[in-house]
């Protein structure tokens, strides 16, 4: 009845968005993804390991910044993608866009975890304590919380339709709202540490240093990349599975 | 009678038909305040520093509270819906209804404001600041209120996880809240916190009517 | 049973087209394919057994639902607003059991652009003008849902979704619905009502019936 599909092939970017198609070219991306991350890491471990020197001031405990910073660097972009995604989601009322952010708000989340842990790591040798009311932890700490929050409103809708489009309206507010909180965050501790490597006029750090971290940093957002395309193709198959025990719970013999 | 009024009349109505929940709110405010000697111990020059924290907190803390009246009743009796073919947009009806919110809930803790001043031992100027920055502060913090209230008014359990969504996006109004009233670390730096905290809650309340209103057509069907 | 005195002479031709129209409600399809035309004066009645998609259809006219298809309200002067004149009577009542009856249908008045002068003959109308400044708290369920009709009363739209309009009322009260919607529909008014008891109007409507789909 409602089919009136014709027969039209599909469009490159139809392809692209349609979530069946995507099962079907996304499959060709997790080997290629988890070998260029796995590279990646032990190209990169290997350098900051082994093959950068201390830096004069913190020693060893530099090193605690390839794995700090690249998932500093991830908390932030995984919160972009979620923020595009929500558009697309309000605007185009698009599926792939309610799975793209149901699947990245964990990553983002564990992503955050993760730069606040080693944050805390680096902080016991510099600052002498885990934790200290710093302007970049401290941000760091309320994004976690706005991810957090953001998981719990997913969880807390049985309808996920519905729950794509209200996430989606407050994961925009938080938008908004994280460079107000950066900003008064900073103002409120101005003790931060200046942003240091992508400052105008070319980065401080030395090419040691900064090679591992690039390295690093390309690792990690393989990582995400794969994690990211499994949690959306698990997200899909059980979209799936609960139409079909929707259709079964309404028609007694189909 | 205009529709914007209308709203409001009624809001104020119930307010002041349920009274005894704003004497509640009320007292749990002062309650708050008032626990906090027992908390950190009676010495008195603490308190009137922390002082100005504390009834932030517990003004957030109370407007927590009462949000979850804000949309939920009008979604339980069918209101929500009919004001889908009201006369005028959803977002003036959200308008309407955080003036109302404001006058009736927020303008009461203001007024409480001064108990906690002689509990805690503010002195007058900064009661007056810390009213003024009341007064500045709370349109912003009743705005993202409403976005957390109406994002959840479709689930039983969203007066539990209301608060979890709005609390770390209302950090910006509470630093420079409490910027605005504690003395400056430098100079001046009162003053510019006070033009931050009135920006930030104007741009929240210019934001608020789009999303709240979004949220509730998004959850009536 | 008296007519509603101060009922509008007439109303502003009003026509409903509907083309293909399939409804979405929580990412399922409710109805497809769906086609019919109402004119002024006209009432469809909808029937079926239970979540067969009346109430969703009603939702979809109302503007509430995703919807693909046409729904296309002809009248004078195509309004910016089109949810805007017409009413929806759900199963919720829409009353607040803290206010009066009065101040009840005052803000629906004012709210939808009606005219309070409205008020006291509606609530007439409702049997229940003798409780008009007691609170509706105190009414009985079929008490509740007249002051909830009532409400489509203070302020006249051409258009009326009505959902199971006589639940919980007495066979008095049935009659008095359908007068009222007898009233509407002379008064040039359309209405979609949908009902599994058959109402009481001097006209025998068109029935759509809805079925499993399949």
């Amino acid at each position: 009845m409602a089919s009136t599909e014709t027969a039209r092939p599909m469009r490159w970017y139809e392809k692209l968005a349609h979530p069946g198609q995507f099962l079907v070219w996304s499959a060709y991306l997790i080997w290629p993804l988890a070998l260029a991350s796995a590279a990646f890491f032990v190209w990169g471990l290997w350098l900051a390991l082994f093959a950068s020197p201390d830096d004069y001031q913190m020693g060893a405990t530099v090193r605690i910044m390839y794995i700090h910073v690249p998932n500093a660097w991830l908390s932030q972009l995984v919160y972009g993608i979620m923020a595009v995604a929500a558009i697309g989601t309000l605007v185009w009322r698009h599926p792939m866009s309610d799975v793209t952010m149901k699947a990245a708000a964990p990553l983002g989340a564990v992503f955050t975890t993760m730069a606040l842990f080693t944050g805390a790591l680096w902080g016991r040798p510099t600052w002498g304590t885990f934790w200290e009311w710093d302007g970049r932890m401290t941000s760091t700490l309320i994004l976690l919380f706005i991810y957090l929050g953001l998981i719990a409103l997913w969880a807390a809708f049985e309808d996920k339709l519905r729950a794509a489009k209200l996430v989606a309206i407050l994961t925009l507010v938080g938008a908004i709202n994280i460079p107000v909180i950066k900003f008064s965050v900073d103002w409120w501790n101005t003790l931060h540490q200046p942003s240091s490597v992508f400052v105008a006029g070319g980065p401080k750090m030395p090419m040691s240093i900064l090679m591992p971290l690039f390295v690093m940093l390309f690792a990690f957002t393989f990582l995400f990349a794969l994690l990211q395309i499994l949690m959306m193709r698990t997200e899909i198959v059980s979209r799936r599975i609960s139409t079909l025990e929707r259709r079964m719970a309404m028609e007694p013999a189909a | 009678m205009t529709p914007f009024n209308a709203i409001i009349r009624r809001d104020i109505r119930l307010a002041i038909a349920a009274g005894g929940d704003l004497l509640t709110l009320l007292l749990f405010f002062i309650l708050v305040g008032a626990l906090m000697p027992f908390a950190v111990g009676p010495d008195k020059a603490l308190l009137a520093r922390i002082a100005p924290g504390i009834t932030w907190v517990a003004a957030l803390l109370a407007l927590l509270l009462a949000l979850d009246r804000l949309f939920k009743t009008d979604a339980e009796d069918g209101s929500l819906r009919a004001f889908r073919n009201a006369a005028v947009s959803m977002e003036t009806i959200v308008i309407a209804k955080l003036v109302a919110f404001w006058l009736s809930v927020m303008l009461p803790l203001l007024v409480a404001v001064p108990v906690h001043a002689l509990l805690l031992g503010m002195n007058l100027e900064t009661l007056a600041r810390m009213m003024l920055a009341l007064l500045a502060g709370s349109p912003g913090l009743l705005a993202l209120g409403a976005i957390g209230a109406a994002v959840t008014v479709s689930l039983r359990r969203g007066g539990l996880i209301a608060p979890v969504l709005i609390l770390p996006l209302a950090v910006p109004i509470l630093i420079f809240g409490i910027g605005a009233v504690a003395p400056p670390p430098a100079p001046g730096a009162d003053r510019a916190a006070m033009l931050f905290l009135t920006a930030i809650s104007l741009v929240l309340v210019a934001i608020a009517p789009f999303a709240a209103g979004l949220a509730l057509r998004m959850s009536e069907d | 049973m008296t007519g509603f005195m101060t009922y509008p002479a007439h109303f502003a031709v009003r026509r409903l087209t509907i083309e293909g129209l399939s409804c979405t409600r929580g990412g399922r399809e409710i109805l497809s394919g769906l086609g019919l035309r109402l004119g002024p004066g006209e009432a469809l009645v909808l029937t079926g057994p239970n979540g067969v998609g009346k109430s969703s259809l009603l939702m979809c006219l109302a503007g509430l639902l995703d919807h693909s298809g046409k729904i296309v309200w002809h009248g004078q002067g195509e309004d910016d607003r089109p949810g805007a004149d017409l009413h929806f009577l759900s199963h919720l009542p829409s009353l607040k059991p803290h206010l009066s009856l009065r101040h009840n249908l005052e803000f629906w008045a004012d709210l939808n652009g009606g005219d309070r002068a409205l008020i006291d003959p509606a609530l007439d109308e409702a049997r229940l003008g003798h409780a008009a400044d007691l609170s509706a708290g105190l009414l009985s369920a079929g008490q509740v849902r007249r002051l909830a009709i009532a409400r489509l009363l203070v302020a006249p739209r051409p258009v009326w979704l009505l959902d199971e309009p006589t639940a919980a009322l007495d066979s008095q009260g049935d009659t008095w619905v359908g007068g009222l919607i007898d009233a509407h529909l002379g008064a040039g008014g359309l209405a979609v009502i949908a009902s599994h008891l058959p109402l009481k109007l001097s006209e025998k409507p068109r029935t759509l019936s809805l079925g499993r789909r399949g």
